[in-house]
């Protein structure tokens, strides 16, 4: 698998010049999308995702219903046009099992007990890939979620650690992924201190997991303060435009 | 899976007698259920296993084919994991596509039979970027009872042992069958563990009425040489990075419990 690549320099950098433990260029923004409930869009490195919520609504089909909370939903998607070689719209199996650890990584921080009877769904639209777009994805949905206004104990950032050419990285991209020795998604919610999602695939030692983990948990903690600022810059804007309109 | 099987005094009476160490089952909190694991069940089959843990019994079944290896990767064979819930297996298995957690599951084990590089693939090339074999793993639910990814991995592990693939011959570039059979090439063994997340202690294997009441589930695949091939968190709860450790050593210990038991029968 590796050995055809070189994917860490002499100078212990990156393919695209990052240093081990340096995230990606990232940009978010909320409120996108004017039919949404909520929506929030991430450029993260090449990956540019959008994500809307619509709820808490009336569930469809109606038996799917709960009794005492809401039915969280998701769909993880990309479009066809998102990676080098034309992907067919209809779900693959990967994306159906995305959608699940994505819902099950964003269901502890919500209060779906305080909606019973009703659904929240959110979907999240990949529309360039290029690697970690689960967690560039589960970012992005609690931004949308946030901004909907759906009551949560914190919110949930994500970002992967993992190994390539011997080195632990944080936030792989494509290449690093593909050809990497070990990727580990880690979604994680700050304040709580507690991790919704995780996943592994490759080859660690228990030490090095270990150390993978920390890894992502810390870049989980720089993607917050993004995560912040777009939310409160999403807020300052709508405060200018109420009082812009009052004046 | 939430369901309303398991009544919600049940479920408070499992988290209770979990916080204070046992278990509704009479388990200790890092016991397996009884495992059995039978091969060559199937004749038709290249491979084949039943495993039964406690209730929850899985079969698998392997079946060989000649077919064109992908293009990235023109001198491997190739396999797939496939899983049916089979609705007699569960009230609540229903025909028709499969479910989210149908898809999990399959991935799930395929993860660590191919990252631990369980199946030895560069052998299963016959014509470099035109014919290579095609191993069909297809895990079949009977009854469940809990813990399918486990009992599907060591079932599907068991099946690839037992596997004997069809000898072919290159004539012409052409591929012809004979009538010898020799062994799947294995050259890992990879175990899955799957732990439970119960009134915030760890529990081994979770049957049905414990995954109800269970917060989250960490699954945890170890090869031969305790390394970790892979990792899946599921269920609508969280852990902490302490108890995902914790969760990593035990697992370890287990999957080499697990691996001495299915190499001895």
């Amino acid at each position: 698998m590796s050995g055809k690549i070189r994917l860490i320099n002499e100078n212990g950098l990156r393919v695209d010049g990052r240093r081990p433990n340096e995230l990606r260029p990232i940009k978010m923004e909320v409120g996108v999308l004017s039919n949404a409930d909520g929506s929030a869009y991430i450029e993260q490195g090449k990956n540019k995702i959008l994500a809307a919520v619509y709820g808490p609504r009336e569930v469809h089909p109606r038996h799917l219903a709960l009794p005492d909370r809401s039915l969280l939903r998701c769909r993880y998607h990309m479009a066809p046009f998102s990676v080098e070689e034309r992907k067919s719209p209809a779900p693959s199996r990967r994306e159906i099992e995305l959608s699940k650890v994505i819902k099950e990584a964003l269901e502890p921080a919500i209060f779906l007990e305080k909606f019973p009877r009703t659904s929240i769904d959110i979907f999240i639209e990949v529309l360039q890939a290029d690697g970690g777009t689960r967690c560039a994805g589960t970012t992005v949905a609690a931004l949308a979620l946030a901004d909907a206004g759906i009551p949560m104990r914190d919110l949930v950032v994500a970002c992967a650690a993992g190994k390539v050419d011997g080195v632990l990285v944080l936030d792989l991209n494509d290449i690093e992924d593909k050809e990497g020795e070990a990727d580990v998604p880690v979604a994680y919610m700050p304040n709580l201190g507690l991790i919704s999602l995780l996943q592994m695939d490759g080859s660690l030692t228990i030490e090095e997991f270990n150390q993978s983990l920390n890894l992502a948990m810390e870049g989980c903690k720089q993607i917050y303060k993004f995560q912040k600022e777009a939310l409160r810059s999403r807020y300052v804007t709508i405060k200018e435009e109420v009082e812009e309109c009052l004046r | 899976m939430s369901s309303i099987m398991v009544s919600r005094i049940r479920q408070k009476q499992i988290a209770q007698m979990v916080a204070s160490g046992k278990r509704l089952d009479g388990r200790g909190l890092k016991d397996y259920r009884p495992i059995k694991v039978e091969t060559g069940i199937i004749e038709k089959a290249e491979g084949s296993s039943r495993a039964l843990l406690g209730k929850t019994e899985v079969v698998v079944g392997v079946k060989v084919e000649i077919g064109d290896p992908f293009l990235d990767r023109p001198d491997e064979g190739v396999f797939t994991v496939n899983s049916e819930f089979v609705p007699l297996a569960s009230p609540e298995f229903e025909a028709g596509p499969p479910s989210e957690e149908s898809i999990e599951l399959a991935r799930v084990v395929d993860r660590g039979i191919r990252e631990s590089k369980a199946i030895d693939l560069e052998k299963l090339c016959l014509i470099p970027g035109k014919k290579v074999y095609v191993i069909f793993i297809d895990i079949y639910v009977l009854n469940h009872d809990g813990n399918l990814i486990d009992a599907s991995s060591l079932a599907s592990l068991a099946a690839l042992l037992n596997t004997k693939i069809p000898v072919y011959v290159v004539e012409d570039n052409e591929v012809k069958k004979t009538n010898d059979y020799i062994p799947l090439p294995i050259k890992n063994l990879p175990v899955s563990i799957t732990l439970a997340n119960i009134s915030d202690k760890l529990i081994v294997d979770p049957w049905l009425e414990e995954e109800e009441a269970m917060s989250a589930r960490l699954t945890i695949t170890f090869d031969k040489d305790n390394k970790i091939s892979a990792i899946q968190k599921g269920g609508p709860g969280a852990l902490t990075p302490q108890q995902i450790m914790e969760a990593a050593h035990m697992a370890r210990e287990k999957a080499e419990e697990l691996r001495k038991m299915l190499v001895k029968t």
